[in-house]
Formats: structure tokens, sequence, C-alpha cells
């Protein structure tokens, strides 16, 4: 049941895309998330789509496995969606007692479910196209400026390439414990939702136990071999540029300086008109 | 002189109540001289709480003496000018091979200690590469270390250690949570790490037989060192050895036991092979 979990799947075909510097997949994807909030008619939307397709395509990840990251935001989804129809003021279409619902709610809800499916899935093509490893790389050297505002850049994605390699052995370990207890006469999946909460004390206590001496443990290691911060370090993988790397952010320019365009050559004609 | 040297080494443990307050001082480590040889294969002996490990972390600067003195190639561990070229020159293994592994794949967890050094990124490659050709794990660079045994990990782990070019290498019990393949995966490795790359090695172990295989042992006891000398002359003593709950080999304690009972066998045989020979050219 535990190894159902995977964070930061990666799914690897050798695309074009699989191949860009991982710092080009990070900006693509903050600059992606922008245009969809930027995007407030459907002619936007359209584009904000067709683009996605086409770097999935490109990417040779199946439609499918993408599409099951979805399954996680469903609840949220629905929730919004709710909330859009029902509680947004407007033109009246139906309406029975206090419960109304209105035409600017539902293009509301319409919007925001797009949304937030256009968000997750080009979020999760990013994490599927991007081992974990060079993911944490590219946050260290794409985001380094923010040293200058005391933020702990290298430590920061120290700390997360360490959480990735112990996740598995956690797991693990997690397993080992449930079975002793459960050995002892534990039960996880009996009772109330508050009892299994409960339930899961005499496995987090141990596990915690354990975790904090692993990371004690793993601190010396490193120190014993000279781990002293990002300072002076050298890389075994430093991240270059490449020519496919700027031809990328070119596209992913052109396609920012479109959605702008799309929003206000909307407003200007169709509103107005 | 040595390339590990401690004198008059002493480290105090202390002990503090709830409220900070100490109750008792213990000395983990008590006076401890040892002059280790470049080159050699060092074994230290010890029962647990014998101040073993203790003594192993400060040739690392990981703990700085009490009292006394630890050199490492001439540099005082004290030395914080020094520090990094000591743990540079003095490379440590752990016990556990899952807590000291860095890297989500082989090759980078070995490269992990020279990209701390500051190494050109070429020079990385090529001692990857040398270091894991050393330790008979090239076929799994690409590997991820959760996907290995507990004996290729601990080869993993002594890659990452070699890569950083150490003249001594310090092995806090490194066989102690793996199976017996596993086991004797990685003291050949040692072994052969010492014989080929001519490495210092320092050995902290509870296994007798894989202490034989040293050029010297130090045996320590509550802190303090007490046995000094080859093999045959450590084992050969096996009383001594039984009053600190120490075992000996197989095969010397039954000399041991044979010459007790009016058999005269040399009392300093080490592996079953040599008590065999000894025994047939008696009858």
């Amino acid at each position: 049941m535990l190894k159902d979990i995977t964070i930061g799947q990666y799914y690897p075909t050798g695309s074009a895309i699989h191949k860009l510097d991982p710092r080009v997949k990070l900006f693509g994807t903050i600059l992606y998330i922008v245009t969809l909030f930027i995007a407030r008619n459907p002619v936007v939307y359209i584009l904000a789509a067709a683009f996605l397709f086409t770097c999935i395509g490109i990417a040779k990840v199946p439609l499918k496995y993408i599409l099951r990251g979805l399954k996680t935001i469903m609840i949220i989804l629905a929730f919004s969606l709710i909330f859009n129809i029902f509680f947004t003021e407007g033109r009246v279409l139906v309406q029975f007692w206090k419960i109304k619902i209105t035409y600017e709610g539902i293009i509301q809800a319409v919007y925001m479910g797009i949304r937030l499916i256009l968000l997750i899935i080009g979020s999760s093509l990013m994490t599927l196209t991007t081992t974990p490893n060079d993911l944490t790389d590219g946050m260290e050297k794409g985001l380094r400026f923010l040293t200058v505002i005391k933020i702990p850049v290298h430590e920061v994605a120290m700390m997360m390439s360490i959480a990735l390699r112990f996740i598995p052995i956690l797991m693990e370990e997690t397993d080992k414990i449930m079975k002793a207890q459960t050995a002892r006469g534990a039960s996880f999946d009996e009772g109330n939702f508050f009892k299994r909460i409960k339930a899961l004390i005499p496995i987090l206590v141990p596990l915690f136990i354990s975790a904090i001496r692993r990371a004690y443990d793993l601190a010396t290691a490193m120190e014993a071999r000279c781990y002293r911060g990002g300072k002076g370090r050298t890389k075994m993988k430093p991240l270059k540029y490449g020519k496919k790397d700027g031809l990328a952010y070119i596209i992913l320019f052109a396609y920012l300086g479109l959605i702008i365009a799309a929003r206000i050559l909307w407003n200007k004609f169709v509103q107005v008109g | 002189m040595g390339i590990v040297r401690t004198k008059d080494l002493v480290y105090e443990y202390i002990k503090r109540d709830e409220d900070g307050n100490v109750e008792a001082v213990n000395k983990a480590v008590d006076n401890v001289n040892i002059d280790i040889e470049p080159g050699q294969f060092i074994a230290i002996l010890g029962h647990n709480g014998s101040g073993k490990s203790t003594l192993a972390k400060h040739i690392n600067a990981l703990l700085l003496p009490t009292e006394g003195a630890v050199y490492v190639e001439d540099m005082s561990t004290q030395d914080e000018d020094k520090l990094w070229d000591i743990r540079q020159n003095a490379g440590m293994i752990f016990q556990n091979p899952d807590n000291q592994i860095i890297g989500t794949v082989v090759q980078e967890d070995v490269g992990f200690g020279p990209e701390n050094l500051g190494v050109p990124t070429d020079e990385i490659w090529q001692r990857v590469g040398d270091a894991l050709e050393a330790v008979g794990m090239t076929a799994y660079r690409e590997y991820s270390p959760n996907k290995l045994s507990g004996g290729q990990k601990q080869r993993v782990a002594i890659a990452g250690v070699v890569a950083m070019k150490p003249k001594c290498i310090i092995m806090d019990e490194p066989t102690a949570m793996l199976d017996p393949n596993g086991r004797r995966e990685v003291i050949n490795t040692v072994m052969e790490l010492n014989r080929k790359e001519k490495v210092t090695i320092i050995l902290i172990t509870h296994y007798m037989d894989e202490a034989a295989r040293a050029d010297k042992i130090f045996v320590m006891d509550k802190g303090k060192v007490v046995m000094e000398g080859t093999p045959r002359e450590i084992f050969s003593q096996v009383e001594k050895m039984q009053a600190i709950r120490l075992d000996v080999p197989q095969a010397t304690e039954l000399a041991y036991m044979l010459n007790k009972s009016g058999i005269p066998v040399p009392q300093d045989v080490l592996t079953p092979e040599e008590l065999v020979d000894e025994l047939c050219r008696l009858y």
C-alpha cells in the first residue's frame, strides 16, 4: 500500500522536452501558470490548452498517464465548481427558494475548472519529464539570485535531494514498524476516523526516532566527507544552457506575447462590441 | 613518523541529569598513545563501550580531544585551518551503509566527496570512475543505492571515500550490519585497497577473523589500549583476551585447549589450516 505513493514521478521517454535544461522547464512552468491567471476569455484558454497539449505531444508522455494526476484534485475541483456556480452574483438563470444559478456563475465555474485542470497538467508535465535530481539542481542554480535576500538556496536544494533519497528508506521502515506493531496486536484499519488516527501513534513515534537518528548519522557522514555548505563546491554535472534551451526560451516568450495579445485584442473588440 | 599518531589522548564524556548538572564524568578514551605507520592494515578490537569508536572519530576530527592530541600526517586535529585537509586525508566509513549514502544514484554519491573538495568537473568523473573500479562496482554506477545489497552499499560508501584520495581510511565496524557474504565482499575490498593502493586501513571490528588478517592489532578495554601487537602475538594470549571478554579465532582457542590437555601444539595458530598442519606434524 505504501509502495504506491510516488513523489516526483518521472516518465522517461528521452524526448526533446526531457533533455531540456531543468531551469528552462522550471521557468516555463511558472510562466505557464502566470498566463493561466492572465486569461479571462475563451480564446486565451484555447491557446493555453493548445500549447500544453503540443508540449505533451512532444514529450511523448501518454495522455492517460498525465490525466491520472487529476484524480487527486477532483475534490478541490468539485468544491470550486459548486462555489462558483451558486455564489456568484449576476443575471439569474434558475432560482428555487434562496438558491440561484447565475449566468456569470456558470462562466466563472467553467473558467475556474479549466484553469485548475491546465495548472495541474502543466506542473505534472514538468515533474514527469525532469528527474528529481535535475529538478533540485535546476532550482539551486536557477534560484541562486534569492541568496541576495538571505534565502539559503543551496541548503534547501540539498535538503530536498536528501529527502528524495530517504523517501523509499523511510517507507520501508514504516512498513517494518507496521508489521512489528501488527504482530503485537495493533490494528490500523478498524474503528472510526479518530481511532484510526490514534492507531498511527505507535507507528509515528518509532518512525520519528529512527528518522532523527538517521539524520544525525548522515550529518556526521557528510561532515566526514568534507561537506561544508555550498561554498567552494564544484559540480559533477554542471548545468549548461545549450542551443535547444535558447530556442525553448524564445518559444516560451513568444507564447507569453501571444497570450497577452489575445487578451488585449479580446478586450478591445469582443467585449466592447 | 607515523601517519596517524595520538599523544596521551583523553576524551571525557560528561553525563548530565535532567537539570544539566554533571552526574558523572566517563573517560571514553583514557590516555591512549598509538602510532600507525603508512600502508599498514590495523585492526582495533574491543568490547562495546571500550572507546574504540570514540577513538576512530578523533582521527577524522569529528571529535576533539579533552586532553592530549591527535596528529594525522603531522597535522593536529585541533588546528581548525587544517580540518578539511585532515578529513580529506583520513576518510571514514560508518556502520550503517544507508545512513552515509547521500546521492540518489551510485556515481553521484561517489562524486559527493570530490564535489565538496572543489575538484574540477572532468577530474571528478575520472576519480569516480577509478574509485568505482577499485571497489568493483563499476557495473552499478547508474543504479539507485536503494536497489543494492548491504555489502554493495558499503562498497559504494568506500568508493565515496576513495574518490577523495585519502592516505588513510578509518572504518567503524563496517561489517556489523551485513550478512556473511556482504562481510566477505567488504573485507576483501578493503584488503585489496590496502595492498594495491597502499592505503592505510584502520579497521574497528569485533569479528576476530577480520582482525586476524591485520598487520597489527590494538585491543581496547575501558578506554585504554591494553594490548598491542601482531595477530599472532595477541591471539596467543587466550587467557588475557578472555579476561576482557573478547574471543579469539576458533582455531587459536582449540590450540589453547589442546595445549591445556597436554598436546603440545604451538599456541599462535590463527587459521584451521595452520592448526591441521601443526597437528599432522605431531602425529
